[in-house]
């Protein structure tokens, strides 16, 4: 029998493999990457690429990553898909949209009421008014 | 309504169960890491004197779903009073619009907000919002981040429940004991940390937002259906209210045509 490897590969939002295999290939950072089983453990992050899941001699799953980690144990490889394309300038953009969302809605608070906020007041003021009215018919 | 959030329910709860593999996957990994002894401790992983901290508050977008923020809202004004009482200064960054129109009219420090999440949350949408607290952290702003949001019980309970990932704390990982050894890194150490690091506090945010995404539908489903059940009762009632009014009527037509015609 030959030997084989538990692979797993995650992302983010979904389990997308998990099994038993001869050798796993992934594009890691330095270079493309074959993991037999009895690996040395090693962890390495991943380019946007092709990883390899080949099961035996007929069988082989090719998955696409956008990059992610790779995690090797003797007997056990994980790999940690990543969802979306990575990059910094991508990044900061959400951040800074992040931000400014927040800035806006702080100096907005005498303009405008979003209809959140409109709706909660409508409610307490509705609420009041039902008090008083209880009030009323307790009294007379 | 009912039944509607009752699908969606459905929908959202397998959603949090796909990311379970990929949380518990790379907690592992950073168990492993923990105790492996890297030669470089990274900033995530140490503690220090808290003078500052962040907060991630996840709420629904949308209301009609019970006491479910408010709940929350009520579990996070204790601990910010807590921490005020402390001497603690709070950043909040907000997640769903309920929690962002409910900081903007208070008096804290909102740094960040995002709004209008799709119904299928990708995770790209979370990336901006954990950058600006992780930045943060790295900048020595804040020295400790927590995330806030509705632990999905079953579906008739939701707990508020308040979780610290920051600094990540080797204790609250279990120990593992297959003796010492590390991993080889590549390219190198720093690299590859930073990048798991961000992706795990990225995965438990994540998890966060579905979770509380499943609870907001689930607390739909409940508060939906009294409604229906109120108004069905409601229905009832004025049903014998108009039955009584239009009795009345009838009999006083006839009353009428027979005195007329008595006293023809």
């Amino acid at each position: 029998m030959t030997m084989t490897i538990h692979v797993d590969i995650v992302s983010a939002e979904q389990e997308i493999f998990s099994g038993l295999a001869e050798m796993v290939f992934a594009p890691a950072e330095l270079g493309e990457v074959g993991i037999s089983p009895r690996h040395a453990p090693f962890i390495s992050s991943l380019k946007p690429g092709e990883v390899r899941v080949k099961v035996n001699d007929k069988e082989s799953h090719p998955f696409y990553v956008s990059g992610g980690i790779l995690e090797v144990q003797p007997h056990l490889v994980t790999v940690l898909a990543d969802t979306a394309i990575r990059a910094k300038d991508i990044d900061e953009a959400a951040a800074l949209d992040a931000k400014a969302k927040a800035e806006e809605a702080l100096a907005d608070k005498s303009g405008k009421i979003d209809y959140a906020t409109a709706q909660a007041q409508l409610l307490q003021a509705m609420m009041q008014l039902q008090t008083i009215e209880r009030l009323r018919k307790r009294g007379s | 309504m009912e039944m509607v959030a009752a699908s969606k329910m459905r929908k959202t709860k397998d959603r949090m169960q796909a990311t379970r593999p990929y949380s518990k996957k790379i907690s592992q990994i950073i168990k492993h890491l923990a105790h492996a002894n890297p030669e470089y401790k990274h900033p995530f992983l140490i503690k220090r004197d808290v003078k500052r901290v962040g907060m991630i508050v996840i709420t629904s977008d949308r209301g009609l779903c019970g006491g479910l923020n408010s709940n929350l809202f009520r579990k996070t004004l204790t601990q910010l009073k807590q921490w005020q009482t402390d001497g603690v200064e709070v950043d909040v960054c907000a997640i769903g619009g309920k929690g962002a129109s409910f900081f903007a009219h208070l008096d804290v420090n909102l740094v960040a907000q995002k709004t209008k999440l799709s119904e299928t949350v990708h995770q790209s949408e979370i990336f901006g919002i954990v950058k600006v607290m992780l930045d943060a952290y790295d900048a020595n702003t804040i020295d400790e981040l927590y995330v806030v949001s509705n632990e999905f019980v079953n579906t008739m309970t939701q707990k508020p429940t308040i979780h610290k990932v920051l600094p990540v704390s080797a204790d609250q990982l279990e120990p593992d004991l297959s003796g010492h050894w590390d991993y080889l890194y590549e390219p190198d150490a720093k690299e590859v940390l930073d990048k798991l690091l961000t992706r795990y506090i990225e995965s438990i945010v994540y998890q966060g937002l579905v979770e509380n995404n499943a609870c907001e539908q689930a607390a739909r489903m409940v508060a939906m259906k009294s409604a229906s059940d109120n108004a069905g009762n409601l229905i009832k009632e004025l049903q014998l209210v108009y039955n009584k009014a239009r009795q009345a009527a009838i009999t006083q037509e006839i009353s009428e045509i027979v005195a007329g015609a008595a006293a023809v």
